[in-house]
C-alpha cells in the first residue's frame, strides 16, 4: 500500500469555501490532507477551522499545530478541541520563526518544542493527563504525526531525532521536500537500521516547483530546502509556459523513485496553490486513486483509535491505508 | 579561579511520568530577549566534561547549596557569579534548568526557537542557523562537540518542558540539591 497525503494552505480571509474548493481536488486521491497552521509565520485562517471545513467537504484533515504561537495552555486546549470536534489527525511541528512572516514584530512563543508537545499529546491521549498532571475526562483521541528534514545538518543526527519523536509519540512523519533522493535514501537507511519505519509511517515530502518565481523563492527564502542544480537547470531550460509541466514530470519521477525505497509508506505532496495539479502528478507517477470508504471524515467520533494500538482495517484515513499492507502499529 | 560549571549527573531519574516541579524560590524573571542569538561556547567540550566530574553532587555540595540558598545576599552573590561565568562561556540566559551536560555544552536556550530536543528543520546546508544564517546552529555545534567526545547518545534524551518560574535562579544550587532530576528522561518516551 502506498499512502498519499497532500497539503492545503487556508485562505487569508474568513471564507471556509476557499478550503473546500482546494481540498475538493484532492478528495479522490489522498488519504488525508494537511491544513497548515499559519505557514511561513503569515496569518491565515486557523488550522482547526480549516480542518472542520475540509471535513465538511468529506476530506480527512491532518491539523497542523506549531509551537510558535501558543504556550502549553493554549496548545493543550486546542488539541482537546480538535478531538472534541472529530479532527482525527494532528501534525506537530516547531514552526517557522516569526521573522519569516507578515508579523515579524510578533513575540515568538516556543514554550514547548515539537518533541515536548508530542510527548504531552501522547500523555493526554494514552494516560488521560495534562502536563500539569490533571486528569482528562474523557481523554482525546487522534493519530499523531510530526515532520523531519532528512537533508538538513547534522545529517548523522536526523534519524536519531526521528527516533526521539517516535519515542515521544509520533506515529507518522512527513518530510521536508525531497528533490534529491540520494540524501533521503541515506537517511532512510539509518531509519531502517533503527527500525523506525516499523513503528512510524514515513511519508516523503514531494512537490512540483510550478514557476521560475517559485523556484527562486525556494532557493532563496525557504529555510532547510535545497533545490539540486540539476533540477534548477532543467526547469530554467524550458520555455516559460512549459515550466509547470516540466515540474510535474520531475515530481512524478521523484515519486516513482521514492516508491522503490524500502520502508517508505508513501508521499506527502506539497503543491500549495497548485492543488489542482496533484491528481495529474499522481497519475503520471502511476499512483492509483485512493478509493477507500471515508467512514471517518465528517462523522462524529471519527478520531482514529490510535491509543488503543489497533487500526481499523478498511476505514478511511491515513493509517488505515498504510496499515492495510502490514500488521500492527506500535502506538 | 573558575567557578564550578553548571553540571549535573548524567544518571537521570528514570521517571516516564509527568514532572512534579519543585516550588520555585521567588526570583524576578530574567527579562530575556524574545529571540536569542546562537552562541558557540568558548571552552572545549573535553574540558567541560572533565570539570563535570569534579562537580557531581555530593553531601558537601548539597549542604553548601542549602546554605547559599538560605542566606539571601550569599545566594545573590553566588547567582551573579554563576551568571557571569556562564554568560561569558556559553551565552547563558539563566533559564535555571541547565541542559549543557547533555548537549555537548552548547546552550540550547541560545537557539532562537529555544529548542531543547535537537535542531529544527531550517538548518542551512552549511550548518547555519535558520534565523541568523551567518551564525552556526547551536545543535550542529552540540552534535559535533558531543560526538567528538563519544557523547552523541546524550542528545537522544527526551528533554522535558522547562519550568518558566525558575528563570534567573542559580542552576548549580538547584542541581546540587537534586531539583533537576526531572529535566530529562534517559531514552525518551
Amino acid at each position: 500500500m502506498f499512502t498519499v497525503t497532500a497539503e492545503v494552505g487556508p485562505p487569508r480571509g474568513a471564507d471556509p469555501a476557499a478550503v473546500v474548493r482546494k481540498v475538493a481536488h484532492l478528495r479522490e486521491w489522498t488519504a488525508a490532507v494537511n491544513i497548515t497552521d499559519n505557514q511561513g509565520a503569515a496569518v491565515r485562517l486557523s488550522s482547526w477551522a480549516g480542518s472542520l471545513a475540509a471535513m465538511s467537504a468529506e476530506v480527512e484533515p491532518i491539523m497542523q499545530v506549531t509551537c510558535r504561537d501558543r504556550n502549553r495552555i493554549a496548545l493543550q486546549s486546542d488539541l482537546l478541541g480538535a478531538s472534541a470536534m472529530g479532527i482525527p489527525n494532528i501534525l506537530v511541528m516547531t514552526g517557522d520563526h516569526p521573522k519569516f512572516g507578515d508579523h515579524a514584530d510578533a513575540k515568538p512563543v516556543f514554550d514547548l518544542d515539537s518533541i515536548q508537545l508530542l510527548w504531552a499529546a501522547k500523555a493526554m491521549r494514552d494516560e488521560g493527563r495534562l502536563l500539569s498532571g490533571r486528569e482528562l475526562k474523557p481523554p482525546p483521541r487522534w493519530f499523531l504525526g510530526s515532520v523531519e528534514n532528512p537533508a538538513a545538518p547534522p545529517a548523522e543526527f536526523r534519524a536519531g531525532r526521528l527516533g526521539k519523536k517516535v519515542a515521544a509519540g509520533a506515529q507518522f512523519v512527513q518530510t521536508q521536500y525531497v528533490f534529491d533522493t540520494a540524501p533521503f535514501e541515506r537517511w532512510m537507511a539509518q531509519v531502517r537500521d533503527l527500525g523506525l519505519h516499523e513503528r512510524c509511517y514515513i511519508l516523503a515530502g514531494v512537490g512540483p516547483i510550478s514557476s521560475l518565481r517559485a523556484l527562486g523563492h525556494l532557493e532563496a527564502h525557504v529555510p532547510g530546502v535545497q533545490v539540486p542544480a540539476e533540477l534548477s537547470r532543467r526547469l530554467r531550460g524550458v520555455p516559460a509556459d512549459r515550466v509547470a509541466d516540466e515540474a510535474m514530470a520531475a515530481c512524478a519521477e521523484t515519486i516513482s523513485a521514492i516508491r522503490q525505497i524500502p520502508g517508505v509508506a508513501g508521499v506527502h505532496v506539497m503543491a500549495v496553490g497548485n492543488e489542482h495539479r496533484v491528481p495529474a502528478i499522481l497519475q503520471r507517477a502511476g499512483i492509483p486513486k485512493a478509493l477507500h470508504a471515508r467512514a471517518g471524515a465528517g462523522a462524529e467520533g471519527s478520531g482514529l483509535p490510535a491509543g488503543s494500538g489497533g487500526l481499523p482495517a478498511g476505514s478511511g484515513g491515513l493509517p488505515a491505508r498504510a496499515a492495510a499492507g502490514g500488521g500492527g502499529h506500535a502506538g | 579561579m573558575l567557578k564550578p560549571m553548571n553540571v549535573r549527573s548524567t544518571a537521570a531519574a528514570p521517571s516516564a511520568g509527568l514532572p512534579a516541579k519543585a516550588p520555585a524560590v521567588a526570583t524576578a524573571p530574567a527579562g530575556a530577549p524574545v529571540s536569542p542569538r546562537p552562541v558557540t561556547p568558548r571552552a572545549s567540550a573535553r574540558s567541560m566534561y572533565l570539570l563535570h566530574r569534579l562537580l557531581e553532587p555530593n553531601a558537601a555540595y548539597t549542604r553548601l547549596a542549602a546554605w547559599l540558598e538560605a542566606v539571601p545576599w550569599l545566594r545573590r552573590l553566588f547567582t551573579a557569579a554563576e551568571k557571569g561565568v556562564k554568560q561569558e562561556i556559553f551565552g547563558c540566559r539563566m533559564c535555571g534548568q541547565c541542559a549543557l551536560p547533555s548537549t555537548g555544552y552548547s546552550c540550547p536556550m541560545t537557539c532562537p526557537k529555544q529548542l531543547r530536543n535537537g535542531p529544527c528543520g531550517g538548518v542551512g546546508s552549511d550548518g547555519g542557523c535558520e534565523v541568523y544564517p551567518q551564525m552556526r546552529c547551536v545543535w550542529v555545534t552540540a552534535f559535533e562537540r558531543a560526538d567528538s567526545e563519544g557523547r552523541a547518545g546524550d542528545l537522544l534524551r527526551l528533554q522535558l518542558p522547562i519550568d518558566h518560574r525558575v528563570w534567573g535562579q542559580s542552576s548549580w544550587i538547584r542541581y546540587w540539591q537534586g531539583r533537576d532530576e526531572d529535566l530529562w528522561t534517559e531514552t525518551g518516551g
